[in-house]
């Protein structure tokens, strides 16, 4: 009698008697029960070394919320595979994620990522807590395991402001990963990818708590310098063809990208900076 | 042993029609109508959290009316369908009329094969980018090229589907409802005389017209016309309250009402009877 579980005399064009079925508020989830073809590491990639690389992203706290920033290069081998890459990410309205790793499988994980955010906000009605957004991304990168076991692996950082806490200072949180898809909060400042040990020593230096806004976007392009300094595979600010890093400040009004005319002002007083004293 | 009832063709699929239409008629009306800056989407709903005004995708946004777990499934289903189809083709990609066709072809499909048709009616809108471009050739009255028009599908229970250009009135006694609309829709009308119309409307409507509907009892959101990225936006009671504020908009409503003839795509014929942007 129902057409629609058996197939046959249900329409092509019509809605697909999986979509009518419910279940939870999940994307993820409906698309492995659905559309399974779709998701990121169900494929087979033994291709590690020529593909591009992503590099440096650090985060860090402040009074205002979270800054998370990353440079601009992808390495592929020795080479420079692009300068002006991305990894850095607005994923809704009130977090951000950064990726270090295989570049085109860290795309994809975001893209779906920021899609899984949205899709439980619109069939749900109410946005996902920050530990649940940190929670599906933590199963998402678990998902991703076998590919990462041929070297093909994703490291996503992630950052927010969590509005059910107060006060504003202590809402910023960082969450960092590792490749099984364990979860672990950061405090303060953290810092992921190759150049990522310089970066972090920077921010040690640097970091305050309660910091404004201003000082901690400064601080974190000095850590991307910091890093680039000394790691071949992270690039510095770069004045002459104007490709700055990507700097998200998550604030109580939301995630915003800053744009390139301020981190451009904020890069250039660093590399000033760094003429009368290269160490910083 | 009990024969079955032989009953004609068009017996049964008139009962059926009758069926769907009483249960859609029970409820409360919606009113969906362009303005300047997008789509207004306004219903009749006193619960503020069981909605019947819901965000499908970027562009496009979604009011039904009738049995609410059933459109609800639909809902549900829509949204599945445009993220599924967004992530493996591109945003753009997911259009109002492709995603009323799959609409039409279910509702069609149920009514037709399943033991009770769904009792409810879709309006699925999508608002352009911008209108106005490319300027209409002399006697035309559809504004904007194709795709570049706000657009308004309605679907009906047994999945038939009308494309309207100015308004949509669904659900309870729709004929007081339309015929207040009819006299009051302006071309390219500003949100609160959109809105203080729709109202008004609404309240020539239902038991003990007329009434004056409160914001409280309203279900009010847009698709607005100048955000990049999701358009859809729930408008509070704050805000219902400022822009119902009788003097202001009544007098605009009225004012406009009367150019209305003198505008060329005033007779409605046309598509999304807006003005320029740069006209606002």
């Amino acid at each position: 009698m129902s057409g629609r579980d058996a197939g046959s005399n249900w329409p092509v064009a019509a809605v697909p008697s999986a979509y009518l079925t419910p279940g939870p508020g999940s994307f993820t989830e409906f698309l492995a029960r659905a559309e399974p073809h779709l998701l990121p590491g169900n494929r087979m990639q033994t291709i590690a070394d020529q593909t591009p690389h992503g590099t440096t992203i650090v985060a860090l706290t402040c009074a205002d919320g979270v800054v998370l920033a990353g440079d601009r290069r992808a390495t592929m081998g020795n080479l420079i595979a692009q300068r002006d890459i991305e990894k850095v990410f607005v994923a809704d309205s009130h977090s951000a994620i950064g990726i270090a790793g295989t570049a085109g499988l860290a795309i994809e994980m975001v893209r779906l990522f920021k899609l899984e955010l949205e899709h439980y906000e619109k069939i749900e009605g109410v946005r996902l807590s920050l530990d649940g957004k940190a929670n599906r991304l933590s199963s998402m990168i678990r998902g991703n395991l076998g590919a990462a076991m041929q070297g093909l692996a994703v490291v996503p950082r992630f950052a927010g402001f969590d509005i059910d806490r107060l006060p504003a200072g202590e809402a910023g949180r960082i969450f960092s990963y590792d490749l099984t898809g364990g979860r672990y909060e950061e405090h303060d400042f953290y810092a992921i990818g190759s150049g990522s040990m310089f970066a972090r020593s920077a921010l040690k230096k640097r970091f305050e708590r309660g910091f404004a806004l201003p000082a901690a976007v400064r601080a974190a392009v000095e850590a991307l310098y910091d890093a680039a300094d000394d790691d071949s595979a992270t690039g510095g600010p770069d004045l002459t063809r104007k490709i700055y890093p990507v700097v998200i400040a998550v604030t109580d009004s939301g995630a915003r990208r800053l744009s390139d005319a301020e981190v451009g002002a904020v890069s250039e007083e660093v590399v000033a900076g760094r003429m009368v004293n290269p160490g910083g | 042993m009990t024969m079955p009832v032989y009953a004609s063709p068009e017996q049964f699929m008139r009962d059926r029609s009758d069926y769907a239409r009483k249960g859609i008629g029970r409820g409360r009306s919606v009113v969906v109508t362009t303005y300047s800056g997008g789509v207004l989407f306004v219903a009749e709903n006193h619960s503020p959290t069981l909605h019947k005004v819901s965000e499908i995708y970027d562009r496009i946004g979604l009011a039904a009316v009738g049995r609410y777990n059933e459109f609800e499934n639909l809902r549900t289903a829509g949204i599945r369908l445009a993220d599924v189809r967004g992530y493996s083709y591109d945003r753009r990609d997911v259009t109002a009329r492709w995603l009323a066709n799959a609409y039409a072809q279910t509702l069609g499909s149920i009514f037709s094969e399943h033991q009770k048709p769904y009792e409810v009616e879709l309006c699925v809108a999508e608002v352009a980018r911008s209108v106005g471009e490319p300027v209409p050739a002399p006697g035309e009255t559809r504004l904007g090229a194709p795709g570049q028009r706000d657009q308004l599908y309605r679907i009906s229970y047994d999945g038939s589907i009308v494309e309207e250009t100015r308004y949509i009135v669904m659900g309870g006694v729709t004929e007081p409802v339309s015929s207040a609309m009819e006299i009051k829709f302006v071309t390219g009308w500003d949100l609160a005389s959109a809105l203080t119309a729709a109202v008004s409307s609404l309240g020539a409507g239902g038991e003990g017209a007329p009434r004056t509907l409160e914001s409280s009892q309203l279900e009010v959101a847009v698709l607005e016309r100048t955000v990049p990225d999701r358009t859809f936006r729930r408008l509070e009671r704050s805000t219902l309250d400022e822009l119902l504020a009788p003097v202001a908009g009544d007098a605009a409503a009225a004012d406009t009402a009367q150019q209305a003839p003198e505008t060329p795509a005033g007779g409605g014929a046309g598509g999304a009877d807006l003005p320029p942007e740069s006209d606002r």
